[in-house]
């Protein structure tokens, strides 16, 4: 009898493996500590409060140009918009652990469509000094459990050009909140300790739209579009992307692998769900959306920009998805890209066709689980508890309310 | 030496900059400010008093390269984290020593690996030969079949059935462009692949060489009968050969799936993926490349079957996505303008439903084949010829629609014939070459030169003679007739 017993137990053992080994090669869950937290679930783990501004903060400004919500900054609204209507809010500013003010400071579009920083550092010093008259939140800390959304080009320093962007610093006012930015940077000014990156704004109804089979191959080997020479601004060269797209251009324009130029195609989408590698260089920041629709659309990104720091860095691991070169190394960009083992490139497309990847580089409407709005608010969370430091001792000042450029002080 | 008109203006600034502003340079030396400020104040006069003499822009970091004995690339003060960083990355471990290596010679041989463009503040790096590697290449192309594969076996069809292609052909002018074409696009299949060739008037060795160059496994067999030369008598002869086929498929018990691919048709890649998916008896949408001489006409006849102009033969399904009918051909505006013999100039129409709209499962041919349906008629019971494979069913509806229901069209079907009387050289290789090429007098050339010399032709092999596209050239030897 026992050795019955013994004799089915050994074969159910034997049986069980076969059973569940039916496992799906096709995606590749990023595991360990850098990947489960992006399934983390925000909701609990925090208490924001949303500010009730004025409209001239906000919705006027929308109002005057519509186009905001289509370009690449338009995080900042529609992180206002998931805030109003989510779990996490809380409308009892007491038992908040951050407090968000909702201010559109790059909505001030040219004809063209290019942001015009110039009026947002006198937008969100009013915006302050409203909050910290009304509410006694902001004086309480100075800010340091107030977080703001800056997506543009160099964050909370408010400039698109980088000198004049590290010579202006991060706003006076902002060096004790925690700021949610695209523009991310070892060792730059512009990227303070404990910042949050994220994603750029891209479309996601327009990049589900544009889907193709995925049995299509992949049959392109690099591709990408965009500019390599900024005729406007740079006509020499040089200085756009520190002259690294222009070596791009200059090394493998005529290279057959590399399926570059500066084209506008209206297959963009559809072509990079058909290549292998796509290039995101630096352009006069080092952020850029491309980043965003290659992980959507499976491409591995080649990131050419010394120092980036990439979105949700803290959770996503970047060195196992893409491949980073150094813009000194962009001559050799083809023998780094064709001596990647094949394996390696085959792991690297499985992690990318991961939902939950994808899921945290997009800000969908409605917002999803996992979604990039979460992700912020994971990085938020944890962040949390505070500690007991921030909170200041009533009438003590830190932060120079007259630092900065004169031309930073007038009212709004 | 390089970097002659280097400007370094932008560069300069950062570097003002960076001092001014601690956190950006890692490795400043702000310490040591007001003596390196003056130094590079005079350093600077003197940079602007050589380009006056020069004439053109002639920077101080000139200077600081040929003075400076550090083996690092001399951009990497705000950026020499990476080479650290680097490290870190597994795919660049293979490249960080060879990078570091690379640019210690330079600075010692005072030779350059990487020349720069001479514009702008930062250097465009530009390697002396800028081409690509030849080693390299095959490398990507590699990388592109494995990644290719790895998605043909996430998405594709997972039991992929040998594919037995049947291609009536015979020796004319037109074979060796025909059959090229059809034998590339086998060879691109990622299927295995069994190719019956059937060839009329027995087995010739143009055929032969022309299928033995692709590779695949071929079957070439010979019908005992000479091509017709008008088209009805072809299309017959060509239904038997392929019957003939079918025999063979038979006998050899070759198990797979059966297509039709007659040697002037174009395939598309997505046609051998879709007919993975037949059980038994499938057909698909084949566009018909007839020349529609009357297109005004003929245009809102045409409209109601297809948005586009061109006709297309094929299965027709009602909106629940089952077989309802079938598209043909609509022979009407042709009507008096038909093709009769095969190089007739106007157009050559097919039949009502071709033969190479159909894919069969061999196992419906095998003589006990198992579970066969009971709908499928044997062989050899066939009563005379049939004109297409709907013939070989007892009933038509039994027939799977392939290509989303008959929507896309994964085949084009098309004739075109040289004259009959054409001659061409076997092989396609004029051997031994020509001496002198004169134009024909009968089919001149309309807007050719009233006289044209006879040229003599140097002994090089193959040579484009003066005066082409008349198919008759008088040579001073006699060709073989083919």
């Amino acid at each position: 009898m026992g050795k019955c017993f013994w004799a089915f137990l050994f074969i159910a053992f034997g049986f069980a493996p076969s059973i569940t080994a039916e496992h799906n090669p096709r995606t590749e869950r990023i595991s360990g500590s850098a990947g489960d937290v992006l399934e983390d679930d925000p909701v609990g783990r925090l208490k924001v409060y949303v500010y009730e501004l004025p409209s001239k903060y906000n919705k006027k400004i929308l109002q005057k140009d519509p186009r905001c919500l289509s370009h690449m900054f338009a995080a900042e609204i529609f992180m206002h918009r998931f805030l109003l209507s989510s779990a996490v809010r809380t409308l009892n500013p007491e038992e908040a652990d951050w407090f968000y003010t909702p201010i559109y400071a790059t909505c001030d579009l040219t004809p063209t469509g290019l942001p015009l920083p110039f009026k947002s550092p006198r937008m969100v010093r009013s915006a302050i000094q409203l909050i910290s008259s009304s509410w006694p939140y902001w004086n309480r800390t100075e800010g340091a459990d107030h977080f703001f959304v800056v997506p543009h080009d160099f964050g909370a320093c408010f400039h698109y050009q980088e000198e004049k962007a590290i010579e202006r610093g991060i706003l006076p006012i902002l060096q004790r909140a925690t700021l949610v930015q695209t523009f991310g940077q070892r060792n730059h000014v512009c990227l303070k300790e404990g910042s949050i990156t994220i994603p750029p704004y891209a479309p996601p109804q327009k990049m589900q739209a544009r889907q193709i089979p995925p049995e299509t191959p992949r049959s392109i080997f690099v591709y990408f579009r965009g500019l390599f020479y900024d005729v406007n601004n740079d006509p020499e060269g040089g200085y756009y992307a520190r002259g690294a797209r222009a070596a791009v251009w200059e090394n493998f324009k005529n290279n057959l692998l590399f399926d570059i130029s500066t084209e506008h195609p209206t297959t963009y989408y559809e072509d990079m769900q058909r290549a292998i590698f796509c290039l995101c260089p630096l352009g006069w920041a080092p952020w850029s959306p491309r980043l965003v629709e290659a992980v959507v659309f499976g491409c591995i990104p080649v990131i050419i920009a010394d120092d980036i720091v990439l979105p949700f860095a803290d959770a996503i691991p970047w060195e196992e998805i893409g491949v980073f070169v150094a813009e000194e190394d962009v001559p050799k960009l083809d023998t780094i890209l064709t001596s990647i083992p094949p394996e390696v490139i085959l792991r690297k497309q499985r992690l990318l066709a991961n939902p939950s990847m994808k899921r945290a580089m997009l800000f969908p409407q409605p917002a999803l689980p996992g979604d990039a709005f979460h992700q912020i608010l994971n990085g938020l969370a944890r962040k949390l508890p505070h500690q007991k430091s921030i909170y200041l001792k009533p009438g003590k000042k830190i932060l120079n309310w007259t630092a900065g450029p004169v031309g930073d002080l007038k009212p709004w | 030496m390089k970097v002659s008109a280097l400007q370094q203006s932008y560069l300069n600034r950062r570097s003002y900059s960076f001092r001014s502003s601690g956190p950006l340079d890692s490795s400043s030396d702000s310490a040591v400010k007001s003596p390196a400020a003056i130094f590079w104040l005079v350093l600077h006069g003197l940079c602007c008093l050589i380009s006056l003499v020069l004439g053109f822009r002639f920077s101080r970091l000139v200077f600081f390269f040929l003075f400076s004995t550090s083996s690092t690339n001399f951009y990497a003060s705000p950026f020499r984290s990476t080479a650290e960083l680097a490290n870190a990355f597994d795919v660049h471990s293979v490249l960080s020593t060879n990078s570091i290596t690379n640019i210690e010679l330079p600075l010692l041989n005072k030779t350059v690996a990487n020349s720069r463009v001479v514009v702008g503040r930062h250097g465009i790096r530009i390697r002396p030969w800028p081409h690509p590697n030849p080693t390299e290449v095959i490398k990507a192309h590699r990388i592109i079949e494995r990644v290719q594969k790895e998605q043909r076996l996430q998405f594709g069809v997972t039991d992929a059935r040998t594919v037995i292609v049947i291609t009536p052909t015979y020796a004319r002018t037109f074979q060796a462009l025909h059959l090229t074409g059809v034998m590339h696009s086998l060879m691109l299949v990622p299927y295995d692949l069994v190719w019956i060739v059937v060839e009329a008037g027995g087995v010739s060795n143009e055929t032969a060489s022309l299928i033995g160059k692709s590779g695949l496994k071929t079957i070439h067999v010979g019908f005992n009968q000479r091509m017709p030369n008008s088209w009805d008598e072809r299309n017959k002869l060509e239904s038997k050969m392929r019957i003939f086929a079918l025999r063979i498929v038979r006998e050899k018990k070759l198990d797979g799936i059966v297509m039709f691919a007659d040697d002037s048709n174009m395939h598309s890649m997505e046609l051998f993926d879709e007919i993975q998916n037949v059980k038994w008896f499938g057909a698909f949408s084949v566009g018909i490349l007839a020349n529609s001489i009357n297109t005004d006409e003929t245009a809102d006849q045409k409209e109601e079957e297809e948005t586009s102009r061109m006709p297309v033969q094929g299965p027709a399904c009602d909106s629940s996505n089952m077989l309802a009918g079938w598209h043909t051909f609509n022979t009407l505006p042709f009507a008096g303008k038909i093709a009769v013999y095969i190089d007739d100039r106007v157009t050559v129409l097919p039949r009502k439903l071709e033969w190479s709209g159909f894919v069969l499962n061999s196992r419906l041919l095998w003589k006990d084949g198992g579970d066969k349906p009971e709908w499928i008629k044997d062989i050899d019971m066939l009563a005379g010829d049939i004109e297409s494979p709907l013939g070989l069913v007892k009933d038509p509806s039994v027939v799977e629609p392939l290509g989303n229901c008959g929507r896309q069209v994964l085949l084009w079907w098309l004739r075109v014939e040289a004259r009959a009387d054409s001659k061409f050289p076997p092989r396609w290789i004029i051997d031994p070459p020509l001496e002198i090429t004169v134009p024909s007098k009968r089919t001149p050339w309309p807007d050719a030169p009233p006289e044209l010399p006879a040229n003599e032709i140097p002994v090089m092999g193959i040579e484009e003679p003066i005066v082409k596209h008349s198919t008759k050239t008088r040579t001073s030897r006699s060709k073989r007739r083919s």
